[in-house]
């Protein structure tokens, strides 16, 4: 009962979600366009299944990927499985944390490299490079930039430094980066940040580090528990700028000879 | 009919697919690290099953409705050449693809949680419900304001790096100023609120836009607009932060 109460809440505030989102496409078409929508079931069913999908979505997400999130970030914080985590002046022993960073590195990797928009992107940057950016080459390098920024982030997490440290560095090796960069892969690059954390991924990894930050000790869920999407958005840019780099090096050394 | 199931089939093999990789590492050390299984297992497995049908239904309602519709508007109004339309259409397309994002809804809430936990706010329904639902249009507001940025440059040619460094530099002194417990949320808004639905409407957008404009390379002057969509939530919840820790103080 408690159940369809939640489901039936959740669709209601859907609903109002999804609605001015609608309304406003059809006050373009016909107010701007001045042309009547072209299928009308067609666009009223879909905006149903959006609806529909979306309430499920979320009901799903309290019940499966914020719970494991978290019971993950539980089980591997637990003391029969980090043994000494905390020195006897009272520091966080990071290293005991061994089996957060693998799992980290090994979450951000598979998702980033099954990512279908960043295939698109990395589509998009072999045409615009003619060639000497490779697909592959482009989806792991980007795939390896997300497993080490989420598992960076949870060593901050673990750690407690702070996040905008790191963010402004990178940020500045980003703008070195752009200034060696070739021009053409500098935009791409910038939307690649954006696109590699996903509708599943971002929930998941966030439960991770808010149970990360509430079960280390020292550590506060609203003070360290965030900031694992910006380390995960951040480093698939250096990804690529690197790699554009790496392939124009290339381009010209086999150029010159 | 048949053609309808067979899309919604494939849209269920896409979220199966996103979702493969992470039940495969959580599987992999659940057996091999952690050795047991889940107490609460039923109930997970049910959520799981849950976020795929909905992922698979919310995809396939886009893809059947919103996505067509959308795409012709950018394209018919980028043809049409009224700024002013453009621009507000611009805002409007930021500002409604980012207020129905799974990904920020899940994220404002936990955040509201959080806050509320932590003291920040009251801890009723009433009060996390209006610090979400501020944190959302927040963002909300800040995506439509990149997307009107992002076609201005398009019709100017203004340069991008120069943008997103003049941003970096801004996130960089809000950092300074703004209180402590928002800067992580800010910093993880940028990145949460471009997926499912912004990336494809804003793409079409922008390589729409810049096809139509004389002298422009859709290649170069098309893309960009995800990137200022993760960069102006940054600067706008660093903002909120402060506001709001203005109006408690």
């Amino acid at each position: 009962m408690a159940f369809v109460l939640t489901a039936l809440q959740t669709i209601g505030t859907t609903i109002l979600d999804v609605l001015p989102v609608l309304a406003f496409l059809f006050a373009f078409q016909l107010l701007v366009i001045r042309r009547p929508l072209p299928d009308l079931r067609r666009v009223m069913i879909g905006a149903m299944c959006v609806i529909v999908g979306l309430a499920l979505f979320l009901l799903g997400l309290e019940q499966a990927l914020f719970p494991v999130g978290r019971l993950m970030a539980e089980q591997l914080t637990d003391p029969e499985l980090v043994g000494k985590a905390v020195a006897a002046d009272g520091t966080v022993l990071w290293q005991q944390f061994v089996w957060v960073y693998a799992f980290a590195f090994l979450i951000g990797f598979s998702t980033t490299i099954a990512e279908p928009s960043l295939l698109a992107v990395a589509i998009k940057a072999n045409e615009v490079s003619g060639g000497s950016v490779h697909v592959w080459g482009l989806r792991v390098a980007v795939a390896l930039g997300v497993a080490i920024g989420v598992a960076l982030g949870c060593y901050r997490i673990v750690t407690g430094t702070p996040l905008h440290y790191y963010i402004m560095a990178g940020y500045v090796l980003v703008v070195v980066q752009t200034a060696f960069a070739p021009k053409l892969i500098v935009p791409l690059a910038y939307d690649s940040g954006g696109v590699t954390t996903s509708t599943v991924t971002v929930p998941l990894v966030t439960a991770l580090g808010l149970g990360l930050a509430e079960n280390i000790p020292g550590r506060s869920a609203l003070l360290d528990g965030f900031g694992l999407v910006a380390f995960a958005s951040l480093f698939p840019i250096m990804a690529v700028l690197a790699y554009g780099q790496l392939a124009a090096l290339r381009e010209r050394g086999s150029g010159s000879e | 009919m048949q053609e309808a199931l067979k899309g919604l089939w494939g849209d269920l093999l896409g979220s199966l697919r996103d979702l493969a990789p992470i039940v495969l590492v959580i599987g992999v050390f659940q057996f091999f690290v952690l050795e047991e299984a889940p107490a609460s297992l039923a109930g997970l497995l049910g959520g799981t099953a849950l976020v795929v049908l909905g992922l698979t239904f919310f995809i396939y309602g886009l893809r059947l409705a919103l996505f067509p519709v959308g795409e012709s508007l950018a394209f018919s109004l980028a043809r049409k050449g009224s700024v002013f339309w453009l621009i507000l259409f611009a805002f409007v397309l930021g500002f409604g693809t980012t207020i129905a994002e799974p990904a920020l809804i899940a994220v404002t809430d936990e955040a509201a949680e959080i806050a509320a936990s932590a003291g920040v706010i009251a801890a009723t329904d009433e009060a996390r419900d209006w610090y979400a639902l501020g944190l959302r249009l927040t963002v909300a507001i800040s995506v439509g304001l990149a997307i009107l940025i992002g076609v201005l440059r398009i019709l100017t040619g203004w340069s991008l790096p120069l943008i997103i460094i003049t941003g970096y530099l801004l996130v960089i002194a809000m950092t300074g100023m703004a209180p402590a417990e928002i800067i992580g949320i800010a910093y993880d808004s940028g990145g949460v609120t471009t997926s499912t639905v912004t990336v494809p409407l804003v793409a079409a957008l922008g390589v729409g836009l810049a096809a139509s404009v004389s002298e422009r390379n859709p290649m170069v002057d098309g893309f960009g607009l995800i990137a200022l969509a993760s960069l102006t939530p940054i600067i706008f919840v660093l903002g909120y932060g402060m506001v709001v820790q203005w109006l408690l103080s």
